[in-house]
């Protein structure tokens, strides 16, 4: 593959382990993770920030991948759907969305649970009404919403 | 053996969409892969006059430039009888083979790069200089044709009727007369269309959204004129699509193209914005209804037009005028379906195509005709049920409306409505109650599976149908665990492969009543097989019994009679020395299409509180029950149903194309200006399913599901405003600057 122009090596922190990546400086922290690491839990719905289909956590914080490039990761600490599970042992969020059947397609699901995870993390899972805000940024086009209320409940009252 | 079906199993395919493992189109990962990007028009008509492609050719990592002008001349064999999923009368569209442009987001031109920022890049630099031509770009309902040939025989019929309507129109002692209006409105699944095209030699794989394999690989055959078998298609998760996805696009043509002159696999990803000119929408439509009445409240005269858009290039028409034909008793019927032509990508199916629309202007015409004769809404229902469907002379095979009604009504409290409008406040909001009928026409089509019983004790059983969301996975896995007598993990379904037995298109609700009975029917073949193979053997226990005289029980096989042990499928594969044991099974339509007309049916009950200062309508909470013949699993069910309420919200106060006449073109597209419902939108939704076991249908007892859980709902909703501030919004979607006008 012929060098890139304005390509970059970068360090990224994923799920834990150290990864080496070679990004184009329009990289954007999603693609390099699906595209460039293979790292397709994380979904693209819009590339545009309004889907919120591409959380993931950085630094513990929700971020939508899509509108951060993927310089601004390099050295830092990024959590995607593929680093919740502990082997074949369901995060209490994923557990949670199996069980409620808070999905269809499954599509805005790895999303959706991302942000559940941090809006748990950040204490901001105290109530339904609070739990309907601080998950609306993530569209579910199958309709899971409801759903996706009650395991969010759920595994934050699990301490998630 | 307890009963699976039936049982709120949870989704088999759970663990690995919510682990992110469940490989979406766009994620496998393909040695050398490539990016390709499209370049669209910006004009609704004309030609190109010329392409500049210099400076993207030579844009860092491009591989590939194609246009009209170079891009290979491809074979659009005609077929013979065109699938239902694609547009009836008309061409499709036959891209990059001539400097025509047909309506804005034409595809002109693809860039392949070996990165897609390369290729995004590079297709910004492809400049197009075009001739404009005049363009049809406004909608004008007085210009309807009616449908062509193609689509008559297909059933979207110009004019249906019964009775003498003008004469009964004209004596009738009540009457109400309106138009609705309802927009342009686009599926929007989360994933976008993607393919993924991979030559080896003469060979192509197509990793595709789809949502029919294998008619994906049969349109694709025909565009480059090859044989069926050259093509593999691959899809085992589909990211929704509610219709999007059911017949082949021309970007799927494109991402093949754009492979074979890179000889390497290409991915080509449809962006958000391009979705909205690439792969289709619901069409535009207003619609007119008269209805006469009775001071009693019966219903003796209904006309129903319904004009909608269309494209020029070809012609997609729906069954708007369906739920009309059959609904309510109403023996003096006419009723009209009008196309009008526009310089725009082609419309198709969206969720309930046709249907919806013909449900939402005939139950908000309801609704109109119950205040007018000061009746209560359902009531007004109840005194014109159907016994049986009129258009076809034919009985129900079931219907327990009048249950979904009854059940719904309870559920929601409908007895706390008070009739006048305006008459319900609740802290400073106006509080409105409203509710609708939904139908769907439920359909099967023949479909085939394979079931292998393994050595471990496993149940193998595969069909290319597919799974866009609601559960196919998980339904058929219970079908087939409970008719093998074997625990749903010992089951695996694998589907979305064109290499797997033959399956029907995966829409219009049809897929359970389809591949339920086809994997019954093949999951009896092989427990036939294999109890030939075991009464054929020299010694055992089932050794030259009669056929008759052993049963499957409890996965196994046992003595009919109920006498002796019965005997694991994995024991008997053992004493016969067999791995595995495999047999095919396929079911079909059948005689009860001429006895009954068959379809599922619903009561949708809501609530709205209206701020009449901002001129928002909230929705806290809305009740369904349904009749949808028996259900597989109420879990997956359930998720369908509240999935249909939410889109049925959208439809009803959020979701509109916003469409410029000067550039024909959707100016809001894209997710932040296209609304759709959010979290916050949908407190409380509630589904009930009504016990049926439609038998008379098909041998499984199911009808079909997905298509009328959003059938009334927006009905349902506009119904409800009315009540809460007395004015009829007959535009939708319902936005504050309509409820303040
Ligand atoms: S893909 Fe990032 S918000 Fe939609
Ligand atoms: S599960 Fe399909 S979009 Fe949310």
């Amino acid at each position: 593959m012929p060098e890139p122009a304005h390509s970059f090596m970068l360090t990224i922190h994923v799920n834990g382990v150290e990864r080496q990546v070679q990004v184009d400086a329009r990289t954007t922290l999603l693609d390099a993770l699906r595209d460039r690491l293979h790292l397709t839990g994380t979904k693209k719905g819009c590339a545009l920030g309004q889907c919120g289909a591409c959380t993931v956590l950085l630094e513990d914080r929700r971020v939508v991948s899509c509108l951060m490039l993927a310089v601004m990761a390099e050295g830092k600490q990024v959590t995607t759907i593929e680093g919740l599970a502990r082997g074949e042992e369901l995060h209490p969020v994923q557990a949670a969305f199996v069980e409620h059947d808070a999905f269809q397609c499954g599509y805005c699901t790895p999303g959706q649970i991302m942000s559940a995870v941090g809006a748990i993390k950040e204490g901001r899972a105290r109530s339904d009404d609070e739990i309907r805000e601080q998950m609306s940024g993530n569209l579910c086009r199958c309709g899971a919403y409801t759903n996706i209320v009650a395991a969010v409940r759920d595994a934050a009252a699990q301490g998630g | 053996m307890n009963a699976i079906i039936g049982q709120p199993v949870n989704r088999v395919d759970g663990p690995a969409k919510v682990t992110g493992h469940a490989t979406y189109a766009a994620e496998f990962d393909l040695p050398g892969l490539a990016y390709a990007v499209m370049v669209l028009a910006t004009i609704p008509r004309g030609h190109i006059r010329s392409i500049d492609r210099m400076a993207a050719e030579q844009a860092p990592g491009v591989l590939a430039v194609m246009t009209h002008e170079d891009a290979p001349r491809l074979a659009y064999k005609p077929i013979a009888q065109r699938p239902q999923v694609d547009a009836q009368s008309g061409e499709q569209l036959h891209v990059l083979q001539d400097p025509e442009v047909r309506f804005n987001g034409e595809p002109v031109a693809v860039v392949i790069a070996e990165t897609l920022e390369q290729a995004v890049h590079a297709a910004d630099l492809v400049q197009v200089e075009y001739a404009r031509s005049p363009a049809l770009t406004i909608f004008d309902a007085t210009k309807g044709r009616p449908p062509s040939e193609g689509n008559v025989k297909a059933g979207r019929v110009p004019e249906l009727g019964r009775g003498e309507v003008e004469a009964a129109m004209a004596a009738a002692p009540v009457r109400i007369s309106a138009r609705y209006v309802h927009p342009r409105e686009h599926h929007n699944a989360i994933e976008p269309h993607v393919t993924i095209a991979h030559w080896e030699g003469e060979n192509l794989t197509l990793y595709d959204k789809t949502q029919w394999v294998d008619n994906d690989r049969k349109e694709i055959a025909h565009v480059f004129g090859m044989e069926e078998e050259r093509i593999r298609v691959i899809s085992p998760f589909v990211g929704g699509a509610f219709g999007s996805a059911l017949r082949t696009w021309p970007h799927v043509t494109l991402a093949a193209m754009a492979a074979k002159r890179v000889g390497r696999p290409v991915r080509l990803e449809l962006t958000r914005r391009q979705l909205y000119m690439s792969v289709g929408f619901r069409p535009h439509s207003e619609q007119h209804l008269t209805l006469g009445a009775t001071p009693e409240g019966k219903l003796v005269a209904l006309e129903h037009e319904v004009v909608q858009q269309v494209g020029r290039y070809e012609e997609y028409a729906e069954t708007a005028l369906s739920p009309t034909s059959h609904l309510y008793q109403c023996d003096n019927l006419w009723a009209r379906y009008r196309l009008v032509e526009m310089d725009t990508n082609s419309p198709c199916p969206m969720r309930a195509p046709g249907v919806v629309t013909g449900v939402l202007g005939l139950e908000m015409a309801m609704d109109e005709l119950a205040t007018e004769l000061g009746l209560d809404p359902l009531e007004l229902r109840l005194r014109n049920y159907a016994e049986q469907d009129q258009q076809k002379g034919l009985p129900w095979s079931s219907k327990e409306l009048r249950a979904c009604y009854a059940a719904a009504a309870e559920r929601f409290g409908w007895s706390r409505r008070k009739p006048e409008p305006r008459s319900m406040r609740e802290g400073g909001m106006l509080v409105g109650y409203g509710m609708a009928t939904a139908i769907y026409h439920s359909d099967r089509s023949a479909g085939s599976a394979s079931v292998a019983l393994t050595g471990n004790g496993m149940a193998v059983v595969r069909s290319a149908a597919s799974d866009m969301g609601p559960g196919t996975y998980t339904s058929m896995t219970q079908v087939a665990a409970e008719t093998l007598g074997l625990p749903v993990s010992h089951v695996r379904f694998e589907l979305g492969d064109t290499n797997l037995p033959f399956a029907p298109v995966h829409g219009g609700s049809i897929t359970m009543a389809s591949m339920g009975n086809a994997i019954v029917a093949a999951c009896q073949a092989v427990q036939k097989k294999l109890a030939g193979l075991a009464r054929a053997a020299q010694n055992g226990p089932f050794a030259g019994l009669p056929e008759e005289a052993i049963a499957a029980r409890e996965g196994g096989l046992g003595r009919a009679d109920g006498s002796g042990p019965v005997v694991p499928y994995a024991e008997l594969l053992r004493q016969h020395n067999l791995g595995w044991v495999e047999a095919e099974g396929s079911a079909q339509p059948g005689e009860e299409t001429q006895k009954y007309s068959s379809a599922a049916f619903g009561a949708i009950f809501v609530e709205v509180r209206v701020d009449e200062a901002l001129g928002t309508v909230r929705v806290p909470r809305m009740v369904g029950a349904y009749d949808v013949g028996r259900v597989i699993n109420p879990k997956t069910a359930r998720s369908q149903c509240i999935g249909g309420m939410v889109g049925g919200l959208g439809m009803a106060l959020e979701e509109q194309a916003e469409w410029d006449i000067r550039f024909g073109k959707v100016m809001n597209a894209n997710l932040a200006e296209y609304l759709v419902p959010v979290n916050a939108d949908v407190p409380s939704l509630e589904a009930i399913f009504v016990p049926n076991d439609d038998r008379n249908f098909n041998p499984l007892g199911v009808k079909g599901l997905a298509e009328v859980a959003i059938c009334g709902v927006a009905p349902a909703i506009a119904n409800a405003v009315y009540h809460a501030t007395g004015r009829r919004i007959r535009r939708l979607p319902i936005t504050p600057e309509r409820l303040l006008s």
